[in-house]
């Protein structure tokens, strides 16, 4: 383990600057790190004896916020600092990194190829996007040939009719019991400290007596709806439930996925209904398309839940569950978005078929973490899953 | 920062917890080391039965110092984690003295009246306690927000006798499934620690330390059964205290050599498997070879 201690160049500007390089080599591998967690890491190494392993623990522990970033920090921390004696000719990296995480964009895949340093340790995530450079220029003009205009698709009674389902939708899921209480004029607990409070005006007679109740409070619904090739056919009354659940629920969200994942909610909170499909068509580059459920639910886990996904959040996929990817990432997708204690609905138009069983790898991998997996194929099926839904 | 945690050392922790019954791995004793030294509250997340809530019965131990428990669930409020007045006795109060006004409400909006839940009693604690947060992750948002109020300042405010700083900081440990994600806020505001299933050689300690009086053949091979069957597909593996039961009940049944008796080690599995589909699935056949290749 000894001499394979990365060096580092005389200019460098000491241990603190190598150890905000560490940070920054860190935060590129997607650990969440911020100032403070520089501030934090250096009073720890102050704290712990001057050993390689223990320096190791004791980063580790400030570094780490999950169970993920702790199964990966060892062997980025060999990577930093124990980079086979090579040397670091600087400990802070440059401002724009030769290969960014997720290469979405086609000229990323260039400058990766080109820019690679010499020392830059690789990160096994970032394999694929550095190979993917030419496939994905292909693809990308595939997508554009099989360009669709949504309005074609979905007309404006359409969405009347979609509207009026995702209202009673929605009314279904949305009302979930807390278990926290709130004062209310009326309810089944006595408030003791509010009729407490009151009854010292009147000599500690409670003549009136507050109450608390558990208030039912919304769950917020997040719908994705696939957009891909095999779903075309189902394309037209799930987009249609899509823009009326917007309409009917203000706090609810909606996602649109082929190959890529996009969030649809600004566009199709616009008011006139077919300018809303306008801005749709515009964002749903490769509508018709292949699908990539397993990428798309990972990178919704990834990204948006974070944010708009918790405990009150049900997410309603409308799928067929047809995916080349392999299963191990549906699994580990499904786990992820599981995790965020939400409920998971599936519709899959194909359930409804006599003899379908959820076969296609993706779907049976996604099957352990669904609350529910019910057929929907049109608009009429859409509202037929009402009682069901009550009942989650 | 009392200067008598600096000069600890971090393997010394180590060796105190051993003292105590818990074997750590260095990278926990760093962990906790760091959150001693540091000021900061640790997170401990891993699978139900690997010992996180071990961790602070140990570190309380260690310290001398009182063990303050909150076990968290889901629409846990202020009223069951902090504070809450004492309603029976304001009444009996009001009744007794007769008297209205603002006079009589200082008096019963005071300590007197007041019953004082886990977190405010942890930072009213002449020795800082060992404040443990146990299964942080069943707790909704609303109270997640709290604690990390509650974390970050050590005071707490009510509302009739104004604000409460802490006398001591506790150490605050919280322990976590990993069933549901927390904030990002929280996980930032602690040091973290992964905990995972013990290995062999720290398992053998632990049942070494635990029951000293096991056989050292009959130790090795009730660890090696235990972490092949955690290699199983189960719903619920066993951890670190049903594998103390297993071999408890062993030791009860005075057996020598798990391979011994197929019968009695098949009774001996309702200490490990808790599900009916897991005790389905560990087949006689499968426990006797597990048994085999233990031994």
């Amino acid at each position: 383990m000894r001499g394979g201690v990365t060096r580092f160049a005389a200019r460098d500007d000491g241990p603190a600057a190598r150890l905000v390089g560490f940070m920054a080599h860190l935060r590129s591998s997607g650990f969440k790190l911020g100032v403070a967690e520089s501030d934090t890491a250096l009073r720890a190494l102050a704290a712990a004896p001057p050993e390689a392993e223990a320096v190791r623990a004791a980063l580790k522990c400030v570094a780490c916020g999950s169970a993920e970033d702790w199964a990966r920090f060892d062997a980025l921390f060999d990577s930093y600092w124990r980079n086979g004696g090579r040397v670091r000719s600087k400990a802070v990296p440059a401002s724009t990194p030769s290969h960014t995480r997720n290469g979405r964009s086609a000229t990323e895949g260039q400058s990766g190829a080109s820019g690679g340093k010499a020392d830059a340790p690789d990160t096994d995530k970032d394999g694929d996007s550095e190979t993917g450079g030419e496939g994905r220029l292909v693809a990308s003009t595939i997508r554009n040939l099989m360009k669709k205009d949504l309005r074609e698709v979905v007309s404006p009674e359409d969405i009347r009719m979609a509207e009026a389902v995702a209202r009673r939708l929605g009314a279904a899921i949305r009302d979930r019991r807390s278990r926290r209480v709130r004062a209310a004029r009326r309810g089944a607990q006595i408030d003791l400290r509010r009729t407490l409070r009151a009854s010292l005006a009147t000599g500690g007679e409670p003549l009136r007596l507050a109450r608390k109740r558990r208030p039912d409070r919304p769950v917020r619904i997040a719908a994705l709806v696939d957009v891909s090739g095999s779903m075309t056919l189902y394309a037209r009354p799930f987009l249609a439930f899509l823009a009326g659940l917007m309409r009917a629920d203000a706090t609810s969200d909606a996602y649109l996925f082929h190959t890529r994942l996009v969030r649809i909610t600004e566009a199709l909170r616009d008011e006139d209904p077919l300018r809303a499909l306008n801005r749709i068509t515009l964002l749903a580059d490769g509508f018709g398309g292949g699908s990539k459920i397993g990428a798309a639910l990972a990178q919704f886990a990834a990204t948006y839940a974070r944010r708009f996904v918790n405990g009150r959040t049900v997410v309603m996929i409308l799928s067929d569950g047809y995916d080349s990817a392999p299963t191990d990432q549906m699994a580990e997708a499904m786990s992820r978005l599981a995790r965020r204690g939400c409920r998971i609905i599936w519709l899959n138009p194909l359930k409804s078929w006599r003899d379908y069983a959820p076969v296609a790898g993706a779907m049976s991998a996604a099957l352990p973490y669904l609350d529910h997996f019910a057929a929907a194929a049109t608009l009429d099926d859409l509202a037929a899953l009402e009682p069901e839904l009550a009942r989650l | 920062m009392p200067p008598r945690l600096f000069m600890t050392d971090w393997t010394d922790i180590q060796t105190a917890l051993a003292a105590q019954g818990y074997v750590a791995a260095p990278d926990l004793a760093m962990a906790v080391h760091l959150s001693l030294a540091l000021g900061r509250p640790l997170l401990l997340e891993g699978a139900a039965g690997v010992g996180k809530t071990e961790v602070a019965r140990a570190l309380a131990a260690m310290k001398g110092c009182e063990l303050i428990r909150l076990q968290c669930y889901e629409g846990l409020d202020a009223a069951q984690a902090i504070y809450e007045w004492n309603y029976q006795r304001q009444l009996l109060a009001i009744r007794a003295s007769g008297e209205t006004g603002a006079g009589s409400e200082a008096r019963l909006f005071s300590e007197d009246y007041l019953l004082e839940r886990p977190l405010l009693r942890a930072i009213r604690q002449p020795v800082a306690p060992v404040l443990l947060i146990d299964e942080i992750d069943r707790a909704d948002e609303e109270f997640e927000a709290y604690l990390l109020e509650v974390l970050s300042d050590f005071q707490i405010t009510i509302p009739e006798m104004g604000t409460i700083r802490a006398i001591t900081r506790p150490m605050v440990i919280l322990t976590a499934n990993g069933t549901r994600d927390l904030s990002d806020a929280l996980r930032r505001r602690c040091l973290y620690a992964h905990v995972d299933y013990p290995d062999r050689a720290t398992e053998l300690a632990i049942l070494h330390s635990r029951c000293p009086g096991v056989a050292v053949d009959l130790a090795g091979q009730i660890v090696g059964f235990v972490q092949s069957l955690r290699k199983e597909d189960l719903e619920k593996k066993p951890g670190v205290a049903e594998m103390l039961d297993f071999a408890a009940a062993l030791a009860g049944l005075g057996i020598n050599d798990l391979t011994g008796d197929p019968v009695v080690l098949q009774a001996a599995l309702a200490t490990l498997l808790k599900t009916q589909t897991d005790r389905a699935n560990i087949t006689t056949e499968v426990a006797q070879r597990l048994a085999g290749r233990a031994a």
